[in-house]
């Protein structure tokens, strides 16, 4: 059975298995849905047999076709990378069940092969070891997640997907000329290599400012976030889900990846300053979401914040490498379960009611329980209250502050923290009460409601889960480079 | 100055023009230009760099990084250009503009 579970080449499967079955569920639509569902189940369980080699032999490491690396294509993987693949695992999981419920045949037949080749792009990237091949999954990202915004095919949301596919594109021509610098400059994509030569030079200035602008900008880190809230929320509910818990993790990793292994040296005032755009992106990002009418536009100026929080520990990252990358990282993954949880809740709102207004929701407390529930305990983990993986996230962040007497990004955090009270409040304050104008539900399918209690569920486990999550992220030491250690 | 150099320098010309153009002007079909042309700069100076110095060949993994990225380019484009008529079909105009509708 050991000898088997090392035999499986767990890095090629978890990318070809989904693109496989994509293009399976490209060519016989009919077959979509089953296909689908087999596949987001055999993911996880390739993500467990991963995560058990990674325990059981360190850092992953698989040369595609046996070439290696200055030639040929290395896939690695970390704990880091791990936590990564199974927050997708996971999201993927819930969303994919919600999807069976929410999409009719003709729309599904669309759903699914993007799906498939999204989850394949993003297992990708979080396996890819080399500048390039991120080039290239950031696209696969990209496109996929472009038509997919698309799929409902309305005005709004295809002038969404429009402003989306303008802005990423552009973001990976940037990172794309920060790639070709530092080829110049030291002759490898090789993330590794480069690690050992990268030295402080004009080139590793000017691919440091283009890669990480290019990647802020696909990050929607404020105020490069223009693009986001239109996007995700005009998106169908299963997609505006993905987009906002997995989609903009997979560019910060990328920028995370380089901070970690080649910019740490000279990162100074670089650090600060996404500090300050992130601090900047919380508090806009929240007040924004505060003055919103509509519960998808709200939750998606909520993921503008959020991911402004992942920008808050950059500048503490100097003194205090450990803590503030743990805090980034569990703030990364609760924030992709709770943020999907939420957008599925929203979704079934829609359905519900046929619309979206937060002033116009009617009776939803007593008539669909189990949603309001979902939205709620999302909430508890966005707002960062105890216990949740947002609050466990925010303790480690505001730890590293603290220490660091960083009083600033103190403020920010608890800020923050109120305005989100503030906007889960507003929404579920009307989930109790009678609307001006009463309306006749629509019924919600149950697994489309366990969908969102499932994935709430697992952003409020994740607060009981702080050993084992940070000695699996501690496989393979990823941040030994970032900090001089907690 | 090397020819190596100055096509590089071009490149980066031609990264900036599109990047400007993407961003002042409305119309969609400019915009999906404008990002060929930011695309064909990063090209070129992948290509341009790849001379390094003397009468050494070439080196060939920028080459094979530029067929990737003209791959990646040329589906891009085609979504892009998809995209844009649907818009186009659906709000009367090929702009994005700031209402989005519902």
């Amino acid at each position: 059975m050991e000898a088997l579970l090392s035999a499986i080449p767990w890095g090629p499967v978890l990318i070809l298995l989904p693109l496989a079955a994509g293009i399976v569920c490209f060519v016989f639509p009919s077959t979509a849905k089953t296909v689908g569902l087999l596949t987001v189940t055999l993911v996880p369980l390739a993500v467990a047999g991963l995560g058990w080699r990674l325990l059981a032999h360190g850092v992953y490491h698989h040369a595609i076709g046996g070439w290696g690396a200055p030639l040929g294509i290395d896939l690695q993987a970390d704990g880091l990378s791990l936590l990564m693949l199974a927050m997708t695992a996971v999201v993927g999981f819930g969303v994919s069940l919600y999807a069976t419920g929410y999409f009719k045949a003709e729309k599904s037949g669309r759903f699914w092969p993007l799906w498939l080749f999204l989850l394949a792009a993003l297992n990708a990237l979080f396996l890819s070891g080399d500048l390039f091949n991120l080039y290239v999954t950031l696209e696969m990202i990209g496109l996929a997640a472009v038509a997919m915004t698309a799929l409902e095919g309305a005005r709004g949301a295809l002038v969404g997907a429009m402003r989306y596919l303008l802005a990423t594109l552009v973001g990976s021509l940037a990172y794309l000329l920060g790639v070709a610098l530092l080829y110049h400059g030291y002759g490898t994509v090789d993330l590794g290599l480069l690690a050992a030569r990268v030295t402080p030079s004009p080139a590793a200035w000017a691919a440091l400012g283009l890669m990480s602008a290019g990647l802020i900008l696909k990050t929607a880190l404020f105020p490069l976030h223009f693009w986001l809230p239109r996007a995700h929320a005009s998106a169908p509910a299963p997609v505006s889900a993905l987009l906002s818990a997995l989609v903009v993790k997979g560019s910060f990793y990328i920028l995370l990846r380089l901070w970690l292994e080649i910019f740490s040296p000279m990162s100074g005032g670089v650090a600060g300053l996404l500090g300050l755009l992130g601090g900047a992106a919380v508090l806009w990002g929240s007040s924004q979401a505060l003055r919103q009418t509509r519960v998808k536009l709200l939750v998606a100026y909520s993921t503008v914040a959020q991911v402004g929080y992942l920008f808050l520990a950059f500048p503490l990252a100097a003194g205090m490498g450990l803590t503030a990358w743990s805090a980034v990282v569990y703030l990364a993954v609760s924030h992709a379960l709770a943020k999907a949880a939420m957008f599925l809740a929203a979704g079934n709102l829609m359905r519900f009611g046929g619309h979206d207004r937060i002033v116009d929701l009617d009776r939803v407390v007593q008539r669909l329980p189990l949603t309001a529930g979902a939205f709620a305990l999302a909430g508890v983990s966005i707002m960062g209250l105890p216990p949740s993986g947002g609050f466990n996230g925010k303790w480690l962040l505001l730890q590293a502050a603290v220490t660091q007497g960083r009083w600033d990004i103190v403020g920010v955090v608890v800020i923050g923290g109120l305005l989100a009270a503030g906007y889960i409040f507003k929404v579920l304050g009307h989930t109790f009460t009678q609307a001006d104008v009463p309306h006749e539900p629509i019924a919600v399918p149950a697994r489309m409601q366990w969908a969102a209690v499932l994935l709430a569920g697992g952003a409020i486990l994740l607060g009981f889960l702080a050993p084992p999550f940070l000695a699996l992220l501690a496989v393979g030491n990823p941040f030994a480079a970032g900090g001089a250690g907690s | 100055m090397s020819i190596a150099s100055l096509y590089a320098l071009v490149g980066v010309g031609l990264f900036c023009i599109g990047l400007h153009a993407v961003i002042a002007y409305d119309h969609l079909l400019r915009k999906i230009l404008a990002i060929n042309v930011m695309g064909s700069g990063v090209f070129l100076i992948l290509i341009a760099l790849a001379r390094r110095g003397g009468i050494v060949a070439p080196d060939p993994v920028p080459h094979a990084m530029v067929i990737t990225g003209i791959v990646v380019a040329v589906s891009a484009t085609a979504l892009a250009l998809g995209l844009m008529l649907k818009v186009a079909a659906a709000t009367g105009r090929a702009e994005l503009g700031d209402e989005g509708g519902d």
